[in-house]
């Protein structure tokens, strides 16, 4: 049996919300995750009651529900993007050390981020382009990075150039170091970690197209039993 | 001592020139908004002030960047799509900034405010934001050394008082007001309501009154 098929290919690269649809998926039911700003929010739509997935909001809440709507707008019930949402009953509140804590201390199960760059050893590039005239703005990223105990990379594979954000080591300033356990793109799911970059399912292409994208060594990732 | 004042001028007279003030407030929610403008007010320059952002808008904080009265900023997120005066005083290299990782931040705060002198995190670790700080390997996890931020005072919002200055806040807008109230010499407080001593449940107390000496109620 050749590589290319011991993993799963479908016909297709995904759009951000089937990729969304995908993240939501692989979450484990009873998590506690925290969903990154932008692409990443989207996953909340595709989670399903039945997960009992707590989303955790690191501006001070756990059990964050919904954006909110009309009536329903509170000033001082926001997310981390700064958007009106709702509390969920067992939702909990508190101070910015405590809600940093939560994530410094491990107790996040899962974080979602969007990235610049993912090296092939899990490094995350996502805050900073490094440009001489861009203002530095870091707000949790490196605490998100460093603190879940699974770090989920949501991005399209590669920039609108067509460099692949797989790559051997990050030219964009650093978020965390060796922090991504999976990345989500458009054609595919790789894995990552100190063995390098597996890869679990391809989209649209098989594992030998995708190689000739990106620039470090793929493999395809043992089949998971079921 | 814990006094309570009529108007927000009275409330920020403390405030000097060249002082550090901790700004509460996480976006718009629970921005001391009053307190601010009166600080804008009461003309003290040469500020240090800490916040999580740099301002927004035409308002607050942001006003008091554009009129030059702010010498730094220590902050996570300065940038914004509406941080436009200080973006510019940035780049007019008017202001200096400390940008902090958000939960750095408010550790590094908790850790004035309970007397700590400094602690290890992996957050920021190989990253530009350690460089030039002490590192160590602790239970297999680089980590870095950082140290407490103190404030000569913190302007924060919270949504109840009693008599003797225990504060209670409201959803989302708690962020930074409880540790802020801890780390500063003096904390000035505006809430919404003042009840009497007994009219908050003890244990529903978020902030003690021990960490506040100024409350004023805004409308």
């Amino acid at each position: 049996m050749s590589i290319a098929t011991s993993i799963q290919t479908s016909g297709m690269p995904l759009g951000r919300h089937e990729l969304a649809e995908l993240v939501a998926r692989d979450i484990a039911p009873g998590s506690f995750v925290n969903l990154g700003i932008g692409q990443p929010t989207l996953v909340s739509n595709y989670l399903k009651p039945e997960q009992n997935i707590t989303l955790h909001t690191e501006n001070g809440m756990l059990g964050m529900g919904p954006a909110a709507e009309g009536d329903d707008i509170d000033g001082d019930l926001i997310n981390a993007g700064k958007i009106p949402v709702t509390e969920l009953p067992g939702a909990s509140y508190f101070h910015h050390a405590d809600s940093f804590a939560i994530m410094r201390g491990g107790h996040l199960d899962i974080c979602v981020l969007g990235a610049f760059q993912v090296s092939a050893t899990g490094d995350l590039a996502n805050w900073h382009t490094g440009a001489p005239d861009a203002i530095p703005a870091v707000g949790g990223a490196m605490d998100l990075a460093t603190g879940a105990k699974d770090v989920f990379v949501m991005m399209t594979l590669l920039t609108r150039e067509g460099a692949s954000k797989i790559v051997d080591a990050c030219t964009y300033p650093l978020t965390g170091v060796g922090c991504v356990t999976r990345v989500y793109t458009d054609k595919a799911v790789f894995l990552t970690g100190p063995d390098g970059v597996q890869v679990r399912e391809t989209f649209g292409c098989t594992l030998e197209e995708l190689q000739e994208l990106v620039p470090v060594p793929l493999k395809a990732a043992p089949a998971v039993a079921g | 001592m814990l006094t309570f004042v009529d108007s927000v001028s009275e409330a920020v007279s403390g405030i000097k020139d060249g002082s550090t003030v901790m700004i509460g407030g996480f976006g718009n929610a629970g921005q001391p908004f009053e307190l601010i403008d009166a600080l804008m007010d009461c003309g003290a320059k040469d500020l240090t002030v800490v916040n999580n952002n740099a301002g927004q808008g035409d308002q607050g904080l942001a006003l008091l960047i554009k009129e030059g009265r702010v010498k730094k900023m220590i902050c996570s997120f300065p940038r914004q799509s509406d941080s436009w005066h200080f973006d510019a005083k940035f780049h007019a290299r008017e202001i200096e900034l400390e940008l902090v990782p958000q939960g750095n931040l408010a550790e590094r705060i908790r850790a004035a405010g309970a007397g700590i002198g400094g602690f290890f995190t992996p957050t920021g670790y190989g990253t530009m934001l350690a460089e030039g700080k002490e590192t160590r390997i602790i239970d297999g996890r680089g980590q870095v050394f950082e140290t407490p931020i103190h404030a000569d005072v913190a302007l924060i919002k919270a949504l109840k008082a009693d008599g003797v200055g225990n504060l209670v806040y409201r959803k989302t807008a708690r962020n930074f007001g409880p540790i802020m109230a801890a780390a500063a010499k003096h904390t000035v407080v505006q809430v919404s309501e003042i009840v009497p001593t007994g009219g908050l449940d003890p244990e529903n107390v978020v902030t003690p009154g021990i960490y506040v000496n100024s409350i004023v109620k805004v409308a």
